[in-house]
């Protein structure tokens, strides 16, 4: 057997069902990955202990008969999700010590599925950038390399940690969340899988809010198999969270056919960028190719205000996290500012936040302010809701006219080097979403999967899009994908 | 629209986040530059459209308004920066 942490996760279940190994042996096997992995900087959070524990309970579950789907399987945990017991700080120094006394819904949903907690994983701070250069823990680092140059290169964001650590078999798979491409930017800049679900299907409950009418969950991880599995276990309807759906989660695993005969996908003409590189506009036409040669029928679309999709969402989710990161306030958790003689408690206020939070988590919560204040509401805030309503209707339009799913590439370049952005305003470092953002504001189910590596052997991802609850479909079309680009390069270990 | 320093100084104030007098100019020219790009949104005809308040659309649930987890005091102050006697303690409010 290869080294268990090498493990897919469907691969760990079945050897684990067929008794060939213990999740105590897998779990220990991550955790020398882990502790192997210093130089990639994605666990921040190591909680050895406790999965120990968990793989202990696992195996005499398993041992009993009695083994749930994700049973004895070791995963990474992004610090966004709150996990009782265990600090979790969205990568912030304003939460710095804060350990919550309760567990999110979707890392309960996974723990009931009997999975193993490695620890937290490392992100861009509340989730709000595209390299995990903005974590007070320091970037996480990408496991590839452009050939036999050692430049470090970004994992994207904000998912940085996530897409580290499965990349580079550290854990079995991992969770993340995708605002405006977390999850399918990292995932497509480390040659794995990222799924975000249709929003509502993974619960909000216990998870650091950045901006909650775009923010959803989903799984990263090896390959799409995994990315069904692991999503199966996440979803549920919770009333803890009121846009939430109360849908029943289907089989996913089971929609993974591997037919896509009849299937419509649809190329929307507005992707094509100017001065994107040449290799992601070849990739896409091969994705394309491959999906027609599976008998899907390809067609062009358009989707006319994608152009738009980028500022619409540059005022409504800073607007959103204004209001969401108001709490940080020095009283009820995290990091309170040492104050002066006299000072009061706006002047507390002022310092904790000051001081809390970074440059760009900054940026972003004055932005959303100044767009929401007196004035500028309806000038910024209603006009950018309106054009949203438009982006999703583009989709509606497309859909209701035949088209299955839509492809898109995942991101506009490669992983690009640590540092490399640092001088870029900040609108440049936004256009890494450009693909990725129109999905969160339809609200539509989106997945990144590996399909090839550039001229410097970067992997390169290509983003299926899907009708609304239709993640199964979706995971179908992907595995498809998956199949024909035989992705099967892995990061030469240098760590 | 331009950012001023005047207006980078309000919209801090109004975040409630301690910006240095000396770091207003970058900021106001940041604002500027995101505002820039958001001005784009202007092209768009959006006569007659709705803004968005849901992407999926639901009737939110509703429940009974009665306490459900109540009686948790310790665990809410637990990560208190400052509790006191039951409370969250804050610097002086009112002079």
């Amino acid at each position: 057997m290869t080294e268990l942490n090498k493990l897919t996760i469907a691969q760990a279940r079945d050897a684990l069902k067929a008794g060939e190994t213990t999740s105590t042996a897998l779990t220990e096997s991550c955790l020398a990955a882990i502790d192997a992995a210093d130089a990639l900087n994605a666990f921040v959070h190591k909680t050895p202990e406790l999965a120990l524990e968990q793989a202990k309970v696992a195996d005499a579950r398993i041992a009993a008969g009695d083994a749930p789907a994700l049973c004895g399987i070791p995963l990474g945990i992004k610090d966004l999700f709150c996990t009782k017991g265990v600090p979790s700080q969205a990568a912030s120094n304003i939460l710095e010590g804060f350990k919550p006394e309760y567990e999110s819904t979707v890392s309960q949903n996974l723990f009931d599925a009997g999975a193993v907690m490695l620890g937290k994983l490392n992100m861009d701070e509340f989730a709000m950038g595209s390299s995990n250069e903005t974590s007070c823990y320091g970037n996480a680092v990408n496991p590839w390399r452009r050939g036999n140059d050692d430049t470090a290169l970004t994992p994207g964001g904000s998912s940085g940690g996530s897409a580290s650590a499965v990349s580079a078999d550290l854990c079995l798979g991992a969770t993340g969340t995708d605002t405006g491409g977390s999850i399918r930017q990292p995932a497509a800049f480390t040659g794995i899988t990222g799924i975000k679900p249709t929003y509502g299907r993974c619960s909000r409950w216990g998870i650091i809010a950045f901006a909650s009418s775009l923010d959803q969950a989903g799984p990263m991880t090896k390959d799409v198999r995994d990315a069904a599995i692991m999503l199966q276990a996440m979803c549920s309807h919770d009333p803890k969270d009121s846009t939430s759906v109360d849908f029943p989660v289907p089989d996913f695993e089971a929609a993974l056919t591997g037919d896509i005969r009849g299937k419509t996908i649809g190329i929307p003409k507005e992707y094509h960028l100017d001065g994107m590189p040449e290799e992601i506009d070849q990739l896409w036409t091969r994705g394309k190719e491959m999906l027609a040669d599976a008998g899907a029928k390809v067609v062009d679309i358009s989707l006319p205000h994608t152009k738009y999709a980028l500022p619409a969402y540059y005022v409504i989710a800073p607007a959103e996290a204004s209001s969401n990161l108001a709490r940080y306030d020095g009283v009820r958790y995290g990091h309170r500012a040492r104050l002066a003689q006299g000072d009061g408690i706006t002047e507390m206020y002022e310092k904790t936040r000051a001081e809390g939070f970074g440059h760009e988590v900054q940026r972003r919560v004055m932005v959303g302010t100044y767009v929401l204040s007196a004035g500028f509401y309806d000038a910024y805030y209603n006009r950018a809701r309106k054009v949203r309503a438009l982006i999703k209707k583009d989709f509606d339009d497309a859909f209701a006219a035949g088209v299955d799913a839509i492809l898109t590439p995942a991101t506009p370049s490669a992983a690009f080097g640590l540092g490399e952005m640092t001088e870029a305003d900040p609108v440049q470092m936004y256009l890494n979403d450009v693909f990725t953002v129109t999905v969160n504001l339809a609200g539509l189910p989106g997945i990144s999967v590996p399909a090839g590596v550039d001229k410097q052997g970067l992997p390169l991802g290509l983003q299926l899009i899907g009708r609304p609850w239709e993640e199964g479909d979706l995971l179908n079309t992907a595995y498809v994908l998956e199949r024909a680009a035989g992705f099967v390069s892995k990061p030469a270990k240098w760590w | 629209m331009s950012i001023d320093k005047a207006t980078a100084a309000k919209v801090a104030k109004l975040a409630r986040i301690k910006v240095e007098e000396d770091a207003l100019p970058a900021l106001a020219e940041e604002f500027n530059t995101i505002l820039g790009f958001i001005e784009q949104l202007n092209e768009v005809d959006v006569e007659g459209v709705e803004p968005m308040t849901s992407v999926t659309p639901m009737r939110l649930k509703r429940r009974e308004d009665v306490v459900t987890e109540g009686g948790q005091q310790d665990k809410i102050l637990a990560n208190a920066p400052d509790a006191r006697e039951g409370f969250f303690a804050v610097p002086k409010v009112v002079e």
